[in-house]
């Protein structure tokens, strides 16, 4: 739940402007923009996100530097678990990307 | 040395530890909590005690939401969600935190329908899949939630749905820090502020804490170095004789917060006069409620909820613990009674509970990043 998970946005929804289309190491997911509405992300940019929402910015760099984070607490696979829970049913992963690194022992 | 590299900037990871221990110097004892429980994982994962003088000793704050929350509010929970068709919709680290008669996970094998939902809008999504069950979501957490919850409330009502709403257990971390402030057995030198708090709620609230306490808060980020840098910045201001608040986390935090996240929480909530926390007891304007213009979706006025209040077993030692005044091992059920998977108390439920982050790591030393500098 306190997981801040770092996505890229691929798309933002045409009908509603709240609604991206973000991924997470190959799992894309919608999630909402709501809360960042007084800095809106445009497609391509990265940001944290919190239980579904989208909760701020950060650079490209930030964004891997976080993923490393999640992998060396080993909560990358936590991580995957709420991404891909988010939106219930509408799974859309591309398993061929899933090849991330271990955690280490 | 073999993990530094992993990290940032890893020839700092040993430069800022060299430059703790100057700074540290061998004359006194540095207290110094860490609100946040993702900093108490991190802490203990990456053995940063180790790398530590021993005359810095980290406390480990109350920023745990599950570790928290009061037994008698997950009774309250599953006694509304006892009432025919409902669905029980809360986070997985909810799941295993045992009520009375035993936790969400529990109930859900003796037939209850629960519901593991990753973001609360997937609660609405729910609701709006089943409609002819009410679907109650067990919201927790501190602000870095609770303005996720708020938006799906507000969604809720545009939308016109009906079988939707919101068991409150939201708290604010302002007045926790405060209780431990004012706790006659707590003696703290500083604060590390938590990161993801307050990208919501940014660095103005913690004012207070530098100019009416006279404690240094330096809001840090979650890698080694980052806590590291945190507590350079933290002992510097000490020995300066100094108390301000500083932002080490300026990457992610801004200064002033996410105003549209504190809008949307301003919009659907409001405060309560008194909230209990496990541990800590009744602490005075430390949690939120629905206000009247979401009412409807208020599940504390939807439904009867019996206001359980129960006391933690005697021998637990939770409070203490939370406080900082007993380090996890020093309770006397830890590791026997009350292990991860069998846990008595919240603190060994969730991996930020820092009874389970010290039974994993400091049990399992190979569990650990060896992180020496």
């Amino acid at each position: 739940m306190c997981l801040a998970i770092p996505g890229k946005i691929v798309e933002i929804s045409s009908e509603n402007q709240d609604s991206a289309l973000v991924e997470v190491i190959g799992v894309r997911r919608r999630i909402d923009l709501g809360l960042l509405q007084d800095d809106k992300p445009a497609a391509g940019d990265w940001v944290l996100v919190h239980v579904g929402f989208a909760m701020s910015k950060i650079s490209e760099q930030d964004a891997a530097d976080q993923m490393n984070t999640l992998r060396m607490l080993r909560e990358i696979d936590g991580a995957m678990q709420e991404v891909q829970g988010y939106g219930l049913e509408d799974r859309e992963i591309d398993a061929s990307r899933l090849d991330y690194k271990e955690p280490i022992q | 040395m073999r993990f530094v590299d992993e990290f940032r900037q890893p020839g700092l990871i040993s430069k800022t530890a060299d430059e703790i221990r100057r700074l540290a110097g061998t004359e006194r004892h540095y207290r110094m909590m860490e609100v946040c429980g993702g900093h108490t994982h991190a802490i203990y994962r990456f053995g940063l005690k180790d790398i530590l003088p021993e005359n810095i000793e980290l406390i480990h704050g109350p920023g745990c939401p599950v570790c928290v929350l009061p037994m008698g509010r997950i009774d309250d929970g599953l006694a509304i969600a006892r009432q025919p068709g409902v669905i029980f919709a809360a986070f997985g680290d909810m799941m295993r935190v045992p009520g009375t008669q035993g936790s969400p996970l529990e109930h859900k094998a003796r037939g209850m329908d629960v519901r593991i939902v990753y973001s609360p809008s997937d609660a609405l999504k729910l609701a709006r899949l089943n409609p002819d069950k009410h679907v109650m979501f067990f919201a927790i957490g501190f602000e870095t939630t609770a303005p996720s919850t708020a938006l799906t409330m507000i969604r809720a009502q545009a939308e016109g749905i009906r079988n939707f709403s919101v068991f409150c257990n939201h708290v604010t971390i302002i007045p926790a820090i405060r209780a431990i402030l004012d706790s006659p057995d707590m003696r703290l030198d500083a604060f590390i502020g938590p990161g993801h708090v307050s990208t919501v709620i940014g660095c103005r609230p913690y004012e207070w804490i530098a100019h009416n306490e006279h404690k240094p808060i330096v809001v840090s980020g979650f890698e080694p170095l980052d806590m590291l840098q945190s507590i350079v910045m933290l002992l510097r201001q000490l020995k300066a004789g100094e108390a301000k608040v500083e932002n080490q986390y300026k990457r992610v935090v801004p200064w002033e917060g996410n105003r549209a996240a504190l809008r949307a929480m301003a919009e659907v909530f409001q405060l309560r006069p008194y909230f209990e926390w496990r541990g800590l007891g009744f602490i005075s304007q430390s949690a939120l409620r629905i206000n009247d213009k979401y009412a409807e979706f208020d599940a504390e006025q939807r439904f009867v909820v019996p206001g359980i209040r129960v006391t933690d077993p005697k021998a637990a030692q939770c409070g203490e613990v939370l406080k900082g005044v007993l380090k996890p091992h020093q309770c006397k059920l830890f590791g026997r009674e009350c292990t991860p998977e069998h846990p008595v108390g919240a603190l060994m439920v969730s991996t930020e509970g820092s009874c389970a982050a010290y039974h994993s790591y400091e049990h399992r030393k190979a569990a650990m990043v060896t992180l020496t500098a």
